[in-house]
């Protein structure tokens, strides 16, 4: 079974949050980008280890800029067979899902993983809009699958426990923890992913759903307020009467 | 032109999600003057009760293939409802079911998607909302360019509000795609909240040295009727659950009342919780980082701490609260 996984790129935890023009768009300028965690950790892995068992070919797709190579470069190093890149400014999350639709229809995948949300914009979008453009069945939270043969059974992640269901012929997951254990590209995969295919598609047109008005930097913290240690009564009152949570 | 609220009914039960999202539509509904109406999917006890939150009218699609869930098939049965009674404002929870059907929905009806909207619209025209990014260090605004919206309200961000009187409810008929996803089984864990909805949870970490101490922490959470949380190299020590790990590569949490026990306030672990309403923060080094992300701030030693800490709550407790 060919597997196609989405892989997103968003800022490292510790990257400086700032915004340009006029508060519309993130300032990318000296940030440190990596592949999102939850398409590298474990959609990524679980389709490798997928086609370990049992064959095929795992494709990996970014729709962005080339700046974004490098993270695709990562993801052919990690073990990916051949990389996509649709070209252009990931704008909406109906405009990526449209972006992959039409790769994924142009060829024939047996499933599509992606990552739960990104880390960035916990959008939790793409996926669902993904799978509705293609007409498969969509499983997201996935934290464990197994395949044989064309069924895949799998666990999904719901409020306070799981719910295991199964299903037969082409599907879309978003990967939570759990789904796989995180893979270290090693030198021969980094050396070999130099030689791998990473094929760069035009966009097409998509008309804009939402727009962005403007990002607000809410003001921080005011300072802490630190109370006696020997004294737990005030801080009981405090969260009674001041902060009203108990 | 009217509001349509998706209530879910998990094993036939509203949750507070359903209260929060149905609350949230009354208001976007008297925002927009119009009506707000409620979806219940399959079964559930009480819909007329969704009355009571702001639904003037309820409707109820009953449907073997509802029985189950299939994303496919709950998105298609919503965009029906809203086709046939011509809502232009879709209102869901962002839990795993309503994050599992916005885009289908959405992509069904032509219409735009904001998901984990955390307040109410800044603006009816443009239709505009707002929510948290970047591990909460920034709001986005979004404005719609369809006329058709879906939202996603995120939970514990809007509460929920009793103002009217139990509604009518009237069954639709719909027709559905077979299902392609078959459910084997459907675990909870039963008793306590679920992390993503508790309104308290109390969380600890290294500095608790041995998964033998959690009994004062279990304690506090007893007391307070809170849920219990970890740090990631606690839950990866299998001192705790892993589905008590919060963080950035854990659960993100929003709890009114966050309780960071022997917990350093690592980025990573303030990415999943510094969304908490009020953040209390107990560790022995003055300059751990979390007290920067932190509202209250006790510095001492925990072993010492946490037991005053628990008698003290027990007597507020007893004390006619
Ligand atoms: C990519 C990545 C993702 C990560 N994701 C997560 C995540 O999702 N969640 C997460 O939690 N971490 C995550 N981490 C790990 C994170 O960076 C920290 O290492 C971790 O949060 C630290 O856990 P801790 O605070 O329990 O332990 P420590 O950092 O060891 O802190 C223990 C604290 O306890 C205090 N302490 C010790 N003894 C006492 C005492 N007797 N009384 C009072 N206080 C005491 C100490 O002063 C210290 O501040 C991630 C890291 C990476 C690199
Ligand atoms: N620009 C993109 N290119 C490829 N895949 C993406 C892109 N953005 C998001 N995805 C995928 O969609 C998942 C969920 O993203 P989101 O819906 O934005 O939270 C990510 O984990 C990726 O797998």
């Amino acid at each position: 079974m060919d597997i196609l996984v989405c892989i997103s790129k968003t800022p490292d935890t510790t990257a400086k949050i700032a915004f340009t023009s006029g508060n519309t768009k993130y300032n990318e300028e000296g940030v440190q980008f990596i592949m999102n965690p939850y398409d590298e950790w474990y959609a990524l892995v679980k389709a490798l280890e997928i086609k370990e068992a049992q064959g095929g070919n795992v494709v990996i797709i970014n729709v962005g800029p080339s700046e974004n190579d490098t993270i695709i470069r990562k993801g052919l190093a990690i073990g990916a067979d051949e990389a996509v890149r649709v070209d252009a400014d990931p704008k909406d999350p109906m405009f990526v899902a449209q972006q992959i639709a039409n790769y994924a229809k142009s060829k024939s995948f047996g499933a599509i993983f992606l990552g739960k949300e990104t880390i960035d914009f916990n959008g939790s979008e793409v996926g669902s809009i993904l799978s509705e453009m293609m007409d498969w069945p969509f499983v997201s939270y996935a934290s464990a699958l197994e395949m044989s043969g064309d069924t895949a059974k799998i666990t999904r992640d719901i409020e306070g426990g799981i719910e295991v269901c199964e299903i037969q012929g082409p599907f879309v997951l978003s990967a939570a923890k759990g789904l796989a254990e995180q893979r270290i590209p090693n030198m021969r995969g980094i050396m070999t992913a130099k030689t791998k295919s990473l094929e760069v598609l035009p966009a097409s047109n998509v008309a804009e759903t939402i727009k962005v008005v403007q990002f607000i930097v809410p003001p921080g913290k005011t300072h802490v307020k630190m109370v006696n240690p020997e004294d737990m009564n005030e801080l009981v009152r405090l969260l009674h009467e001041e902060a009203k949570v108990i | 032109m009217s509001v349509l609220v998706y209530a879910e009914s998990p094993m036939g039960k509203f949750k507070k999600a359903a209260y929060e999202a149905l609350s949230y539509g009354k208001k976007v509904a008297e925002a927009l003057q119009t009506d707000c109406f409620a979806l219940v999917l399959g079964n559930a006890d009480n819909a007329a009760d969704l009355g009571l939150f702001g639904a003037q009218k309820v409707i109820q699609i009953k449907n073997a293939a509802l029985e189950s869930f299939d994303a496919a098939v709950y998105a298609a049965a919503i965009s029906e409802a809203v086709k046939s009674i011509g809502a232009d404002t879709v209102v869901l929870s962002h839990s795993s079911t309503g994050k599992a059907i916005a885009g289908r929905i959405a992509v069904r009806l032509g219409a735009g998607l904001v998901s984990g909207v955390n307040s109410l619209p800044t603006s009816v025209q443009p239709f505009s909302v707002q929510k948290s990014v970047f591990s909460g260090k920034a709001i986005a605004e979004y404005s719609f360019e369809t006329s058709i919206r879906v939202i996603s309200l995120l939970g514990n961000a809007f509460p929920p509000q009793k103002t009217g009187a139990p509604a009518p409810v009237e069954t639709m008929e719909v027709v559905l795609p077979a299902s392609k996803v078959k459910v084997l089984e459907t675990k909870r864990v039963e008793g306590t909240v679920p992390l993503p909805e508790a309104e308290i949870v109390v969380s600890a970490g290294r500095g608790m040295k041995d998964p033998s101490n959690w009994g004062m922490i279990e304690e506090m959470a007893k007391i307070l009727g809170a849920t219990t949380a970890c740090s990631r190299p606690v839950a990866d020590a299998h001192w705790r659950p892993h589905h008590e790990h919060v963080g950035q590569t854990g659960l993100a949490i929003r709890p009114n009342l966050y309780i960071a026990i022997g917990i350093s306030g690592a980025i990573q672990h303030l990415a999943g919780v510094n969304n908490s309403k009020v953040i209390v923060v107990i560790n022995k080094d003055p300059e751990a980082p979390f007290f920067k992300a932190a509202d209250y701030g006790v510095v001492g030693d925990l072993f010492e701490i946490v037991p005053k800490l628990n008698e003290a709550l027990k007597q507020f407790k007893a004390s006619a609260h």
